[in-house]
């Protein structure tokens, strides 16, 4: 069996990112949810941070003495899911 | 190549909110496009298999799945309506197109108005061995259950115990699974006391003031580590219990789906009681983007019941701004909202009228976690 640290639960389920090096990145003094999703790759996944950004602000709030209402939330862009290439660019051999 | 479609109003979402919005749109005689991510329409609906309750007036003692279904047959009946699923709404631009994946083909539709009604997404949690598998969220287990017939597991842990955790307790129980626990982080039950009874009487315990510290197995869930919590909800060593289990259910809450309305450029303000970051919107369901409105669970969430009427009294409202005008508008849409203000008036909406005044007013600025963006 893998023994798992206290702070090795899974924070980001799409990238694979644990409670741990969340908080070693906040501790390194990336505090803002947009520097620590450049660096860490969270909420970049799938689920494009609908599930892990929340519990990253809660941390942030936690080790910075923040409120959750203070937290500035990173960009929403476009596509709000995942696309095929060819959906983009359409389908040469078909159309023309 | 990319496809240009033009139409009165955009519905994004065909859940509950989303298909009332239509059809009263429709109704009015505007030529509605629905959007929707499944291969059919219902949204959560088609998973509840048991019976409404809560307002008289709006389908009490009728089962989510059979709501879904006659409106569905509803919005069949109307050429006004146009359907398109498997479809997903990828992007909001300046130039107030709405870009979507729809049979191998990017998409542009350009509406006069449009009512985002995505719905919500199920919130995680934190716990030592949460991605293993066996680890589930609500809406799967009633996905696998109630839409395809597959059980979960056979011995099932509920985390929480508001409304989802304790119907989709029922719903395990009905279907034959062993419900171990429900484990409640809070000092009380959340949920409805009739639904709260119900497992009881079948001898389910409930653990008020526990959360769970851990999953235990090692390729799949055998079971699970509970720990009393706090006051302040914080672990209290040495109360450890184990329960056995292959399955643990997580029915912690949900979160709006607003990616779209920030896209837009909606002013959002962060409501906890209703989830997360909502829009601000007027009693309409308009948002601060004069062509947006919002309706269901992604302006904030609530039951299907407030979802439907949502959905009404934007469609009702979208509908006359586009120039479909009716006599009975006015004293229509004082109905719904009279009718919603009632389904709301309960000791268990508290809390939604709490957050609800949040949504409006001026100190609202404040809490906007994506005023940077603007």
């Amino acid at each position: 069996m893998v023994i798992l640290m206290n702070e090795d639960k899974i924070v980001c389920r799409c990238e694979d990112i644990t409670l741990k090096e969340l908080r070693d990145m906040i501790a390194d003094g990336y505090t803002r949810l947009d520097e620590i999703k450049r660096a860490l790759r969270l909420g970049m996944g799938p689920c494009q941070g609908d599930i892990c950004l929340e519990i990253a602000a809660r941390e942030i709030c936690r080790m910075t003495d923040k409120k959750m209402e203070d937290i500035k939330m990173p960009s929403k862009r476009p596509p709000v899911a995942g696309i095929k290439m060819s959906e983009l660019v359409g389908d040469n051999q078909n159309e023309k | 190549m990319i496809l240009l479609i033009n139409t009165d109003l955009l519905v994004i979402g065909g859940g509950p909110a989303g298909m009332t919005a239509a059809l009263k749109a429709a109704k009015k005689g505007a030529e509605v496009i629905i959007v929707e991510r499944y291969h059919e329409l219902g949204g959560q609906l088609i998973k509840q298999t048991h019976r409404f309750f809560g307002s008289k007036n709006e389908q009490a003692g009728t089962r989510g799945i059979d709501i879904a279904q006659g409106l569905t047959k509803e919005i069949q009946n109307m050429s006004e309506i146009k359907v398109l699923t498997e479809a997903t709404a990828q992007g909001y631009y300046e130039d107030k197109i709405v870009t979507v994946s729809y049979q191998n083909k990017f998409r542009k539709i350009r509406a006069k108005r449009i009512i985002i009604a995505t719905g919500a997404s199920e919130k995680m949690m934190l716990f030592l061995n949460n991605d293993l598998p066996g680890v589930y969220g609500a809406g799967a287990i009633q996905t696998l259950m109630n839409l395809y017939g597959i059980l979960p597991g056979k011995k099932v842990i509920m985390v929480g115990s508001g409304n989802i955790g304790l119907i989709v307790s029922y719903q395990l129980l009905q279907a034959g699974v062993e419900v171990k626990a429900v484990i409640e982080a809070d000092s009380e039950i959340g949920g409805y006391l009739v639904h709260a009874s119900k497992i009881r009487r079948i001898g389910v315990p409930i653990y008020t003031g526990y959360s769970v510290k851990s999953a235990i197995g090692e390729s799949f869930v055998k079971g699970a580590e509970i720990i009393k919590l706090d006051r302040n909800w914080q672990m209290i060593a040495g109360t450890e219990r184990f329960i056995k289990a292959d399955t643990i259910c997580l029915a912690v809450g949900l979160r709006p789906l607003v990616s779209l309305l920030i896209q837009a450029d909606c002013a959002m303000a962060y409501v906890p009681e209703l989830g997360g970051d909502v829009p601000i919107r007027d009693e309409n369901l308009k948002t601060t983007n004069d062509q947006i409105f919002v309706a269901g669970d992604a302006a904030g969430i609530e039951e299907a019941t407030a979802a439907m009427l949502e959905g009404e009294i934007a469609g009702l409202k979208a509908a006359t701004e586009i120039g479909y005008l009716s006599k009975d508008a006015i004293t229509e849409s004082r109905r719904l909202k009279k009718e919603l203000r009632k389904l709301r008036n309960g000791p268990i909406s508290r809390n939604i009228r709490k957050g609800l005044s949040k949504v409006r007013g001026d100190d609202n600025v404040k809490k906007n976690r994506y005023s940077h963006l603007r």
